[in-house]
């Protein structure tokens, strides 16, 4: 596919000729003393990929909350294809042309496909919904993206979320939508989907629609993107053409420093076997797999969504039932529940954080003592002044931004969420981590202090008087496995295809293995 | 050294949420007494805080606050049991049914005499019939625990049922009739007034012996919330589940555990209520006090999706719905009025905490 060549313009040059299709003007939205944005502007034109890009917390999301009407600005201005554009709630910025595809998906998960693409807008007859020309109108949306193997009738929740995320699509495209913003489309793809909504979204630069593209990729940035614009800490930083700007550089103007080292360098020595699996078979997933992890490794697990990365680590940690195989902690072998595992020094972090990993209502120290109430108290009880001592003993190793222990979790930022969840590992003092994709939806800074974390736990560390520990690690993020793994397996199908050294692998060997060098779709049908 | 600033800091904004949370309790509180200011003008003579009301008060909104100390423990656990009125009434006529139980034996000159067994047992018989009423309630939680539990099944259907099966058990237990008991024992007594009471020995219990045991399992309940790794547990549970099972938190027994002493502390409602209906096995007793528990649960801070909820929110709830009642009543209110203050008390108490709970987030 030929990309249609965009001539980069910089926002200080005058105004092209080209009516931008979304203007955003010194747009100031403050919560109480907190200043959200602070004289913010963006402009996407039409037929355009913009990126915004920006830590968390720099006030991406409710720069897009304002766009979709969701909450009004203080100050500033928008456009929408030259006309004053100031919704007054979301349905109105809907109906004018705003689609808003966010990270959580917002589907009606019992609902089919195709009432999903069409709800809100249903053809009707006297409030009697016309099935056929609803039928016409869907598959017409789905032609248009490439998606026309999707089937009509099946329930969403039934599909991977990558599908999902692509009914999502089809139903801004129905809803004849101007500007598409992506949420982090991608923090729950495999390569392969990621592959497919990259085409998407060409697609719909093809038939003029603006896209607003948000990511903590930027490599994806680089790949997709026309243009971007950069936020930090509520103020735009810098807007240009992505071709012509290095990551580097983007990097740089998100952060506002250096980051010399993503990856923390290897110190470490392997140790006797902590973590023995032989044979793992679950109901469906995993089949058949083994494994030994030594004390002081960092073992990562590559692999597309549902090829049973996660249900190998979740098997292994009793979370799911196993029909045959064995899996050695020292010397106790046998099943066990999540309560036997802790106690056997096995850590479990979950890879959904908001549904799983976190109590987001209870406190940092609660979140964080949960699993090993034991070590707060003889008989069952709980002493206060050990718990808090505990948590901040972790809050301070970890650097856990917070207002204290007692500081529920919900109101923290999504990189010190992670870090909260796994302190929950260090302080319940286990030899062994399991983690699912353990930097998920969190910003270059955060993801950099949780990989020397990880690093750190593995090589103990004499500070703190603790002894090297082994990690087995699931991701999605190829370069996170090659930078920070001793050894990565990949699982095709359930089962583990390859182990080797992170030297013998490439990020092309991996996506070979991850695909059993078949198409694309393999993985879904 | 350097730590010492940063210390400061965080003790102080500690003192800052200990501050909110006394503040949420302050708030409810003062709600409390307003509401209480309000009946007190505004009800004629000063009916309203003559020692004897406030007496009422506090003997009603004892069996009230006692069922919420449970209920609080199973909406923390984001639960809900429906079955609590249910509970009390069956406890309560349990415990009738036994001061009341007697058999005929058959007499020298060839007629049949009645035996009541607490004749025979004046002593041993009050505590069988106490221990049986507190036993059936608890063993009622217990029932609601594991069918939730084992079935699989919402809260809500599973206390849905077995509000029906509990009330039945007790109307089947009292024959569809109220059992007066043959004597009075202190069973009865439990809820008398005091401070009112012509007896000065009675006096000197300056609160009805309910409402000491009230105060007693509130503090039970409230430490075992705050101190104890079943207490973590429950709030854990409520707040997310997901996040408890992967932490290794039994779910399962704690949610039994959890109903169980929901029925326990119906149980000893039911013991209350028996007493302050004067003794009486009224198997109709107690009938839509789930709605009046949970609002007191909820006007206390509690949260139905889980996770909040405290046992002296709870009580201050209680007190608060009682006033409202006893104060309608003896306003003169109709029964409708009575009914649809409460209602919006309920709705106005659950905004407040979001709104606060928005500025504070």
């Amino acid at each position: 596919m030929v990309r249609p060549k965009i001539t980069p313009i910089a926002a200080s040059l005058t105004p092209s000729v080209e009516v931008p299709r979304l203007r955003m003007d010194g747009i100031c939205k403050r919560f109480g003393a907190t200043i959200a944005l602070e004289n913010v502007s963006l402009e996407v034109l039409p037929g355009e990929v913009h990126a915004l890009v920006g830590e968390n917390g720099a006030g991406k999301s409710t720069l897009m909350k304002i766009l979709s009407g969701a909450i009004p600005p203080d100050r500033g201005t928008m456009w929408l294809d030259g006309e004053p554009f100031a919704p007054l709630h979301p349905l109105d910025a809907r109906r004018r042309g705003i689609a808003m595809i966010y990270q959580e998906l917002s589907l009606a998960p019992h609902l089919s496909v195709m009432e999903n693409i069409l709800l809100g807008m249903e053809p009707h007859r006297g409030g009697f919904i016309r099935w056929g020309q609803m039928k016409r109108r869907a598959e017409e949306a789905l032609s248009q993206l490439g998606l026309s193997d999707l089937p009509l009738s099946v329930p969403v929740r039934a599909l991977p979320p990558g599908l999902q995320q692509m009914v999502e699509i089809a139903r801004a495209l129905v809803t004849q939508a101007r500007v598409v913003v992506l949420d982090e489309p991608t923090s729950s793809l495999t390569q392969d989907d990621v592959v497919r909504l990259f085409d998407l979204v060409k697609r719909l630069r093809e038939r003029g629609l603006s896209v607003i593209y948000i990511s903590h990729f930027l490599e994806e940035v680089k790949q997709i993107s026309d243009r971007f614009t950069v936020l930090r800490d509520g103020h735009s930083v810098g807007t240009g053409s992505t071709a012509s700007t290095p990551v580097d550089q983007i990097v740089r103007m998100m952060v506002g420093r250096e980051i010399t080292e993503l990856y923390p360098r290897r110190t470490r020595t392997r140790g006797e076997v902590v973590l023995e699996i032989r044979g793992l078979t679950g109901i469906d997933k995993p089949r058949d797999v083994s494994l030994t992890l030594h004390r002081g490794e960092i073992v990562g697990i590559a692999g597309l969504i549902g090829s049973g990365r996660t249900e190998l680590l979740r098997a292994i940690f009793g979370l799911q039932p196993i029909t045959q195989g064995l899996v050695r902690v020292g010397v106790l072998s046998g099943w066990a529940d999540p309560g036997k595992r802790w106690r056997q020094g096995v850590g479990f972090m979950s890879e959904d954080r908001k549904r799983e990993g976190l109590a987001m209502g209870l406190s940092i120290s609660a979140n964080m003592t949960l699993p090993r109430l034991d070590y707060l108290g003889p008989w069952g009880l709980i002493l206060p002044s050990r718990e808090r001592q505990m948590a901040e003993r972790w809050i301070q190793s970890l650097a856990i931004k917070c207002q204290g222990p007692g500081q529920p979790v919900w109101a923290l930022s999504g990189g010190t969420q992670q870090k909260v969840a796994l302190s929950r590992l260090l302080y319940a003092n286990v030899d062994v981590l399991i983690l699912d994709e353990p930097t998920r939806g969190i910003d270059v800074g955060s993801k950099a202090q949780i990989y020397r974390l990880i690093a750190q736990a593995a090589e103990g560390s004499p500070e703190y008087g603790t002894r090297p520990r082994a990690v087995l690690m699931v991701s999605s993020y190829l370069p996170e496995l090659l930078g920070l793994c001793d050894r990565i397996a990949v699982m095709y199908r359930g089962q583990l295809v390859a182990c080797a050294p992170v030297g013998d692998w490439t990020e092309h060997k991996l996506m070979l293995a991850a695909t059993g060098q078949t198409s694309e779709l393999a993985e879904h049908q | 050294m350097s730590e010492t600033p940063k210390k400061r800091a965080t003790s102080l904004r500690q003192s800052e949420r200990w501050n909110a949370s006394f503040l949420s309790t302050l708030g409810r509180f003062t709600a409390l007494i307003v509401v209480f200011l309000f009946f007190a003008i505004l009800v004629e003579g000063g009916k309203f805080y003559s020692p004897r009301n406030l007496e009422n008060i506090l003997r009603q909104s004892a069996v009230y606050a006692t069922a919420s100390l449970g209920m609080t423990m199973v909406i923390i656990a984001a639960g809900i049991d429906l079955s609590i009125g249910s509970i009390i009434a069956l406890s309560l006529v349990t415990v009738a049914w036994i001061l009341d139980y007697h058999y005929l034996v058959p007499t020298a000159d060839g007629g049949m005499e009645t035996v009541y067994l607490i004749r025979v047992y004046p002593v041993v018989l009050p505590w069988i019939a106490l221990l049986a009423g507190i036993g059936v309630g608890t063993l009622a939680g217990f029932v609601n625990g594991v069918t939730i539990v084992r079935l699989r099944l919402v809260p809500f259907i599973v206390t849905l049922g077995t509000m029906g099966i509990f009330r039945g058990l007790a109307k089947g237990l009292a024959e569809e009739k109220d059992i007066y008991p043959h004597e009075d024992t202190w069973l009865t007594q439990l809820m008398d007034p005091t401070l009112t009471s012509q007896d000065v020995h009675w006096r000197m219990w300056i609160l009805p012996p309910g409402v000491w045991i009230l105060i007693a399992t509130a503090i039970f309940a409230a430490v075992l919330l705050r101190y104890t790794r079943l207490g973590r547990y429950m709030y854990a549970i409520g707040s997310n589940e997901e996040t408890a099972r992967l932490c290794g938190v039994p779910v399962g027994r704690v949610k039994v555990v959890t109903y169980t002493l929901a029925g326990f502390f119906g149980g000893l409602a039911g013991l209350m209520q028996f007493s302050f209906i004067g003794g009486i096995g009224q198997p109709t007793s107690a009938v839509a006090y789930e709605l009046f528990v949970i609002a007191a649960v909820v006007i206390g801070g509690g949260s139905l999706m889980g996770g909040q909820g405290s046992i002296l929110g709870s009580v201050i709830g209680a007190l608060i719905i009682t006033i409202l009642y006893m104060g309608g009543q003896q306003m003169g209110w109709p029964k409708w009025v009575q009914e649809a203050v409460i209602g919006v008390i309920i709705i106005a108490a659950v905004v407040i905490d979001r709104l606060r709970q928005q500025k504070t987030g």
